[in-house]
């Protein structure tokens, strides 16, 4: 499979036309690129900076908007305390600023909805931004491909797209959200107060019409492991589950 | 084009500059970033094959490929996700060593590195032999975990490190250079750090 999608993508401005915090500790950029471009759900784009000395810094982010829209691009960035890109999008990034990127980029972690399903989706945190993306394009298309995403996160107010996941959950359309808590109890009946574990990863597969196809699992490296080997253990093949990890 | 409000920034040492590629920043950890779950091969089960084309010339289990002679390499490492890592201690079998005890010279100009998840990555044979890549069986001194690739995990430390297949379980020498898993999703042919080799369409 080669990836014609990546086969152009070279730097080019993109201004930041909209920002809208989602929770204490995420906030999604929208940003227009100068040269808008076709992606599949579940790609990221580089973002650089550079400061006045010529000093560059970069870092990847996944996209959270379907590729079905108008060519906005929204990017969902967690702040990280120690970070060096993510503190400008949060302290300094403003409606109006231009930035840098290149993309889309990445042709695994990738989902157009005909590849079909049932799919397993597996978020921890921020993690869940390529999911989402996927869970979007799949409205958009008003496809019919069975999906269920487990998305856990600590409590309830770091749900990321919480209210637009509720809804779709509520269309009864074929999407279905369990949301896990980490740190707080469960709020909704189908929901859980804890890590994913094979028990919830079996009960959430028993209301799929059939074996996933697919699964995607994004988070931390330590969400990933445990997560897949739950996924393994509640005998999703190896072969058919694919990782995107943080990298710490 | 310099952004807005964007001044400061996580600049390298002064002393680590030159030795940081374009685009690369210091990291101090060891981020882990793989495309699936991450396979647990045990000793017993591992085995490594030298293989031309289809046709495997030599095979080896754990107890036979440590036998082979073990050579440290300390080098930084640069992932192509932007970090890179000054002084990685390794210990391993240079890959020349694998082709001594197999008794062959390099039969083709082009290497594909196999692993026991299924993934694959190409590399030059020349980018392999002269010292320059190795089996890596130990880090820091210890059997290399899991998450980085352990038992065994290939090591190219000049080229950007999704080259260095963890878990890796064969070198297959092609006629032609032969696209690994992620050079046909989108990722560089080569992918030399100091040229900033990172997607497909990069010089």
């Amino acid at each position: 499979m080669s990836d014609a999608a990546t086969a152009r993508s070279p730097w080019q401005a993109a201004s930041i036309v909209r920002i809208e915090k989602r929770t204490p500790r995420v906030t999604s950029f929208f940003v227009q690129p100068s040269r808008p471009f076709a992606y599949r759900a579940g790609q990221h784009v580089d973002v650089r900076l550079t400061a006045p000395d010529g000093y560059q810094a970069r870092r990847s982010y996944s996209i959270a908007s379907a590729p079905d829209n108008d060519g906005v691009v929204e990017l969902a960035i967690e702040k990280l305390d120690d970070g060096e890109v993510s503190p400008f999008f949060h302290e300094v990034a403003a409606a109006g600023d231009e930035i840098e990127l290149r993309g889309p980029l990445g042709g695994h972690f990738v989902w157009p909805d005909d590849d079909g399903g049932p799919l397993l989706l597996i978020g921890g945190g921020s993690g869940v931004v390529p999911l989402m993306s996927m869970v979007r394009h799949r409205a958009a298309r008003k496809s019919t491909v069975p999906v269920a995403l487990v998305f856990s996160a600590r409590i309830w107010d770091e749900v990321i797209f919480r209210d637009e996941l509720i809804a779709l959950d509520d269309r009864g359309d074929g999407f279905d959200l369990t949301l896990t808590l980490t740190r707080e109890a469960a709020r909704r009946p189908s929901d859980y107060s804890r890590r994913v574990d094979v028990t919830m990863v079996a009960q959430v597969m028993a209301r799929l019409p059939g074996p996933p196809s697919l699964a995607f699992i994004c988070g931390s490296n330590a969400f990933v492991s445990a997560a897949a080997q739950a996924l393994i253990d509640a005998g999703v093949p190896a072969g058919e589950i694919r990782t995107e990890r943080y990298g710490v | 084009m310099a952004t807005r409000g964007f001044s400061s920034g996580r600049r390298p040492p002064a002393d680590g500059d030159a030795r940081i590629p374009p685009g690369q920043y210091l990291e101090q950890g060891f981020p882990v970033l793989s495309a699936g779950p991450t396979p647990r091969v045990r000793t017993e089960d591992w085995s490594f094959t030298l293989k031309h084309g289809p046709r495997p010339i030599k095979k080896w289990n754990w107890a036979e490929f440590n036998a082979l002679p073990l050579t440290k390499m300390t080098r930084d490492i640069h992932c192509v996700t932007a970090w890179t890592k000054f002084d990685t201690a390794w210990q391993g079998v240079l890959v020349d060593d694998i082709l001594a005890d197999a008794g062959i010279e390099p039969p083709t100009a082009y290497t594909l590195a196999l692993a026991f998840d299924g993934y694959t990555t190409n590399v030059p044979t020349k980018d392999l032999t002269d010292g320059k890549a190795m089996v890596a069986l130990l880090y820091e001194g210890e059997p290399i975990i899991a998450d980085h690739g352990g038992p065994a995990r290939l090591l190219v430390p000049h080229l950007y490190f999704w080259k260095s297949a963890k878990w890796v379980n064969g070198l297959q020498f092609t006629t032609r250079d032969e696209p690994g898993f992620w050079e046909l999703r989108g990722y560089h042919i080569y992918g030399d750090p100091w040229r900033e080799q990172r997607y497909t369409d990069d010089p």
